[in-house]
């Protein structure tokens, strides 16, 4: 039994938009997972819930002209069965293997994720490597907005009272010109939080993988207060041969990320391991950049 | 109070149940006690039981969701007074030591071997590491998990029942 | 011969299905629900509690105090009663206490229609404190001048031992001296039941309750004890137990639910939630000091080591953990001197207790680190020095005095040298050592355990066989099966004996104190070794009673008559079938002149011991910049003695393998400080493996026979949990150069070490 103080199962979204409204203490709850886990807890911030679990509007994901559009209501197990996403946004395929287990894939959707706040949340880096926009509805109307910018702090995010977040959006990443990778750095291969998540996206200017850095996108999860995009670093590696460009990335990363000590790890060691991983994430990112531009160039040729 | 309708283990079912309750509260007072709690949080996996053939922890998911879906549960899948392939494979592969994590395993190897069936896979193809990570939400305390990877490759190597009408009708 | 079969547990079928129930799933009709009011500081007095919005609340039952409880103290502890006061557990708890001694604590109690509600209650009571000196490192709380815990002081115990020789003298004769100073952590038996127990009264007098509990008739002497009750007014059920490890060696919450449904006249449950479930018993945390002396030849000359124990706010098992890890040094490397000390102290952590190993995982990890050290002093291929001192069949026991009448080590370490390929593998990480990113290395290590706790507890177990009119015979033990395979085994020495098919055993899984033959449970991996000669009498009792009916049936002397494969037969002419068993069973039930129920009941004491050995061979990798070790291969070598069922043998082996590697790499509960409050007491936080942390798990068997056993077995339960540890450490040493004095070998924890030894520089 949870301890809700008040529950509410609204069969549309405008119906729950009105609902969130209404209830300013209200808290929508798709997947429960978090929810469901803090309430457990005694947290009485989450006894009041508009249930939008399985709400159509918030289900499905389409593409439309090179955008992808995942409704919020998509369970991790839905994005990495999907095809289509598996097609256009491979890195975010890659970070939704990394959350949990499958049971909690099954149920936790990734407009949670993104809107519980967390700066560990494992769809965060490569969302943010991949530029995605949000799409929310409120009170108010619609808007669409980047997702850059709308995590404020620990479990604090840019979302209106009365708002849902309807569906991210993410231009393909062929499209984007981009080879990516995303790896979860955690005590354990599974059922963990990370300790350090890190996202690359890699362009290069001519097809080798020891070439010039052209685009740089680096994001982490758990290096600071939300998860984050380093733009220092990301502006130090552009131009430079991917072997110096990733020494430049790891001078540079001071600037962009403020991992803290707690018990869970201390600030020196996650520093060490964001050094880390990022070099091979970049690494990885443009190796993969390099053969799907040979694959490209290959299926012109033929 | 909530109505819903759904059916469990291939029975229909018209319940009124409490909307704070969880999908474990809703089976277990039904009566189908292998659902057991260990963490209430989806950490443990204990509680696994499948909604429309998807493997969930059944502490962590409402029972105002199953309105209108189909539950599975470890009793259900005893059919004819007979083991399922997946339950014979855990006993023949000595899997099985407290048993408190085994009906959950059971549920999510059940809904594993399924989705490989129906997507064709090949059990030569599946590695134990696939195994290994489709199990990762379930925990196990006694048997450091080798002999359920056995168990469910064994279970993946079986003939497959949906199946088995129609390859003997087969010219 | 059903002994060294692979036979399927019996069961197996009732878990597959979930029809096996547990403790949760008898709860009776009407049942009410009770919640702990739990101190929320670390050490502390208790001045006021408002229970007003508690009680206000609808649905509340009942809130009981410390004030409520019987002044009664008692002792947890799952150990056998002692005759000798001075030998007996430190009776140190109250039902509910007034002086908080760790963040957790219980103070209250609410009883409630529901459980939801018990907890809202209970976080509706107001508490003030009168805050003392929090103490979590035991060596402030030894400290004269530390505030004291318990009236009796800090130290609970302090005593040691020094047998085989001057230890001084052969230390300071020896060629080659090491020492160090290890470290080990808190960790949690993490048994995927919680803790769970529930209690009612069917009669004025008499209190049941059904509990998941490792030691039903030990649980009911205590509950006896703790509420002043003569021990037969308490029954107490043992149903299906989902895991234990020793953590259910202890009276947890027994005493409460009964005194509950005493009380009230009502039914009364508690299911601790996984949170309270981890901070109710740990694995006690030690210090160890070590110095061993060696010839330059490699002979182990002397040992002596120094354990400081931390048990956190109360005794339970106290100081019998420690002293019997001590204890399990001699007859391992038996020609060596060995001096061992100890001291176990109260701090305000969570209340450290049994749990598998008891004490010898920490003991062994420090004496096979000493062991690692000399290798390298003197050179030596690791498993060449630990050959040249493991013990030998006849080799005595220098404290015990006793001969060891079968000591397979030297063969578990040759068995294991060519199974894991050891020359080899150790050669071709030797290549990878100086890469700047994945390296490889290996390690092993050994272990000496024993099969029971005599001489230093009584051993006594009881078996009761009946045959029933179909020729089935029920088999009741006291000992009791946790899901280690404990009923399976009993079943398979009785078919032995009887020459039954294992399927004509029927086991009472089901232990209940009204009905069930006396033994204290399952503990110090015992009940194969002192069950066996009880199964052993009993069936041969039933067998003669058998025959003496055939006898009357027959006109023949019982003495010409056999029982084979489940027939009466002719001893000479054993193809010569007089009648099959149920015939014979239909006959002595419902003849209406002779026979009755044939049945036969055993209570045998053990008065041997006989230490069980083995090795841990293992292969890592680590991953430098990540500073992450992986374990990549690992072989247990046992000799267990005679192997009486090979599946749930091994699956002892590696569940023993797998939680070992838990405790090597990953577990450790870890607590604040200042607050002393626990930080991660949940699955997600506590980082118990999962599938994927997990290698395949590599096990073998020297099957020595051993004579004092009664079906030539040793114990298996705890010993596959002992060697790992050290073994991975060793092979973490191996690979990287880095030697850590502690586990677990975190990323975290190995970063600095990896840093100061300068293997995170350029490499990234």
């Amino acid at each position: 039994m949870y301890a809700f103080e008040s529950y509410h199962r609204p069969q549309s979204l405008t119906d729950a938009v009105a609902l969130l409204a209404a209830n300013p203490f209200a808290r929508p709850m798709a997947g429960g997972t978090d929810i469901l886990v803090r309430l457990r807890e005694g947290h009485k911030d989450y006894a009041d819930i508009v249930d939008i679990h399985g709400l159509p509007e918030l289900e499905g994901m389409s593409a439309d002209r090179g955008e992808l559009r995942i409704g919020s209501g998509t369970t991790f197990a839905a994005l990495m069965t999907s095809s289509l996403a598996t097609r256009l946004a491979p890195m975010l395929i890659e970070a939704a293997g990394w959350v949990a287990g499958p049971q909690i894939r099954n149920t936790a959707t990734i407009g949670g994720n993104i809107c519980n706040g967390s700066a560990c949340a494992d769809s965060a880096a490569p969302l943010l490597v991949l530029n995605a926009h949000l799409d929310l509805i409120g009170p108010e109307g619609q808007r669409l907005i980047p997702l850059r910018g709308f995590h404020l702090g620990p479990g604090r995010v840019e979302r209106r009272p009365g708002e849902i977040l309807r569906s991210v959006r993410i231009k393909s990443e062929q499209d984007q010109g981009l080879g990516t990778a995303y790896v979860k750095y955690s005590m354990r291969q599974a059922m963990d939080i990370a300790t350090i998540g890190c996202g690359a996206g890699v362009r290069l200017r001519d097809d080798q993988s020891n070439g010039i850095v052209d685009e740089l996108r680096l994001a982490f999860t758990v290096a600071a207060p939300t998860p984050v995009r380093c733009p220092t670093a990301e502006a130090a590696a552009r131009g430079l041969p991917l072997s110096q460009a990733v020494k430049a990335v790891a001078e540079a990363l001071d600037q962009d990320v403020s991992p803290r000590t707690s018990w869970r790890a201390a600030g020196d060691f996650r520093m060490h391991i964001i050094r880390t991983l990022a070099e091979r994430m970049i690494r990885t990112a443009a190796k993969r950049f390099a053969s799907s531009a040979a694959n490209h160039q290959e299926a012109r040729t033929c | 109070m909530l109505t819903l309708s759904c059916t469990i283990n291939d029975r229909p079912h018209e319940l009124t149940i409490d909307p704070r309750s969880s999908l474990l509260d809703l089976l277990r007072n039904q009566g189908l006690t292998s659902v057991k709690q260990g963490c209430g949080v989806g950490e443990c996996g204990a509680c696994t039981v499948l909604v429309d053939d998807t493997a969930v922890n059944a502490c962590l998911y409402l029972a105002a969701w199953v309105h209108g879906k189909r539950i599975r549960t470890v009793e259900g899948e005893v059919r004819d007074g007979c083991l399922s392939p997946v339950q014979q494979a855990y006993v023949d592969a000595g899997a099985v030591q407290c048993g408190f994590c085994t009906p959950g395993l059971i549920m999510t190897t059940t809904a594993f071997v399924q989705s490989c069936r129906e997507q064709g896979r090949d059990p030569e193809d599946i590695t134990p590491e696939d195994i290994r990570r489709a199990h990762a939400g379930n925990l196990c305390r006694c048997t450091g998990y080798e002999t359920i990877v056995q168990a469910v490759r064994q279970a993946l190597e079986q003939p497959d029942p949906s199946k088995m009408d129609t390859e003997s009708t087969a010219p | 011969m059903s002994i060294g079969q692979p036979v399927t547990r019996l069961d197996a079928e009732a878990k597959v299905t979930g029809r096996a129930r547990y403790t949760e799933d008898l709860l009776p009709a009407g049942v009410l629900s009770a919640v702990y009011i739990r101190g929320s500081v670390a050490h502390g007095r208790v001045l006021d509690m408002d229970l007003s919005a508690a009680l206000a609340l609808p649905g509340v039952e009942a809130v009981f105090t410390h004030a409520d409880v019987p002044r009664l103290l008692y002792a947890p502890a799952g150990h056998p009663f002692s005759l000798d006061p001075d030998h007996a557990d430190v009776a140190d708890r109250l039902l509910l206490t007034g002086h908080v001694r760790f963040h957790g604590d219980e103070i209250g109690v609410v009883v409630a229609r529901d459980e939801l509600t018990a907890q809202r209650a209970a976080s509706l009571v107001a508490v003030s404190y009168e805050e003392l000196p929090v103490l979590t490192d035991p060596r402030e709380a030894m400290a004269e001048e530390a505030f004291a815990i318990h009236p009796g002081g800090n130290i609970v115990k302090q005593d040691g031992f020094s047998v085989g020789g001057d230890v001084d003298a052969l230390l300071a004769q020896a060629d080659v001296v090491v020492e160090g100073e290890y470290q080990t952590p808190v960790t949690q038996h993490c048994h995927m039941e919680p803790v769970v127990a529930h209690a009612y009264m069917e009669d004025m007098e008499r209190i049941t309750v059904v509990t998941s509990t490792q030691i039903p008739h030990i649980c009911r002497r205590v509950v006896g004890q703790a509420l002043g009750l003569d021990w037969s007014r308490v029954r107490i059920v043992k149903p299906y137990v989902g895991g234990g490890f020793g953590a259910k060696q202890d009276v947890l919450l027994e005493p409460m639910v009964a005194f509950l449904a005493w009380k009230l006249g009502r039914p009364v449950r508690m299911a601790l939630t996984r949170e309270e479930s981890m901070i109710t018993r740990t694995r006690h945390a030690m210090r160890i000091r070590g110095r061993a002396g060696f010839a330059r030849d490699g002979r182990l000359l002397a040992m002596n080591m120094d354990a400081v124990s931390n048990t956190g706010a109360y005794a339970s098992h106290g100081h019998s953990v420690v002293s019997a890890g001590g204890g399990k040094l001699c007859s391992m490397y038996p020609h060596a001197a060995v001096r061992f000390h100890a001291a176990t102290v109260y701090t305000n952590l969570p209340i450290a207790g049994a749990m598998r190993g008891y004490g010898s995982p920490q003991i062994i990890f420090a004496c096979e680190c000493l062991l690692d050290e000399a290798a390298k002093a003197l050179d030596m291929d690791p498993l060449d020095l630990r050959r040249i001192n493991a013990g030998r069949p006849g080799d005595v026991n220098p404290r015990s005095g006793k001969p060891i009448e079968t000591h397979g080590l030297a063969d578990c370490l040759r068995l294991g040298r060519e199974r894991f390929g050891w020359d080899e593998r150790r050669a071709a990480a030797q290549i990878t050592q100086a890469a700047p990113e994945i390296r490889r290395g290996v390690g092993v290590a050994c272990f000496s355990f024993n099969s029971g706790v005599y001489p230093v507890g009584v051993e006594i177990s009881g078996i009761r066989l009946t045959l029933n009119q179909d020729g089935c015979v029920t088999l009741q033990a006291g000992a009791t099966e946790i899901g280690q395979g404990a009923d399976t085994v009993f079943a398979q020495m009785a078919a032995a004996v009887l020459d039954l098919p294992v399927t004509s055993l029927r086991v009472v899984s089901t232990q209940d104190t009204d009905v069930t033959p006396f033994d204290p449970g399952a503990f110090a991996s015992r009940q194969t070794y002192v069950v066996g000669p009880a199964v052993k009498a009993a069936s041969l009792e039933l067998r003669a009673r058998i025959l003496n009916h055939a006898a009357l049936m027959t006109g023949y002397p019982a003495s010409a008559l056999d029982l084979k494969a489940g027939s009466l037969v002719a001893t000479r002419q054993p193809a010569r079938v007089f009648m099959s068993l149920k015939e014979l069973a239909l006959d002595a039930y419902y003849h209406k002149n002779r026979g009755g129920q044939l049945t036969a009941e055993r209570s045998v004491k053990t008065r041997s011991n006989a230490p069980s050995f083995g090795c841990t061979f293992v292969e890592v990798e680590v991953d430098i910049p990540l500073c992450r070790v992986r374990v990549t291969d690992m072989l247990n070598v046992h000799d267990c003695g005679v192997v009486i069922n090979p599946i749930t043998a091994k699956g002892q082996a590696q569940g023993g393998m797998a939680m070992a590697i838990g405790w090597a790499l990953y577990e450790e509960l870890l607590v604040d400080p200042r607050s002393g409050r626990v930080r991660n007491n949940n699955l997600l936080d506590y980082k118990m493996p999962t599938f994927l942390d997990l290698p395949d798990l590599d096990v073998a068997f020297v099957q020595t026979a051993e004579p004092s056993g009664g079906f030539g077995n040793k114990s298996l339960g705890e010993p596959p949990l002992l060697s790992p540890a050290p073994a991975i450490r060793s092979a973490v040493w191996n690979a990287t150069g880095v030697k850590a004095d502690f586990i677990p070998l975190t990323p975290k924890a190995l970063f600095p070490l990896f840093r100061d030894a300068g293997l995170l520089e350029g490499a990234r």
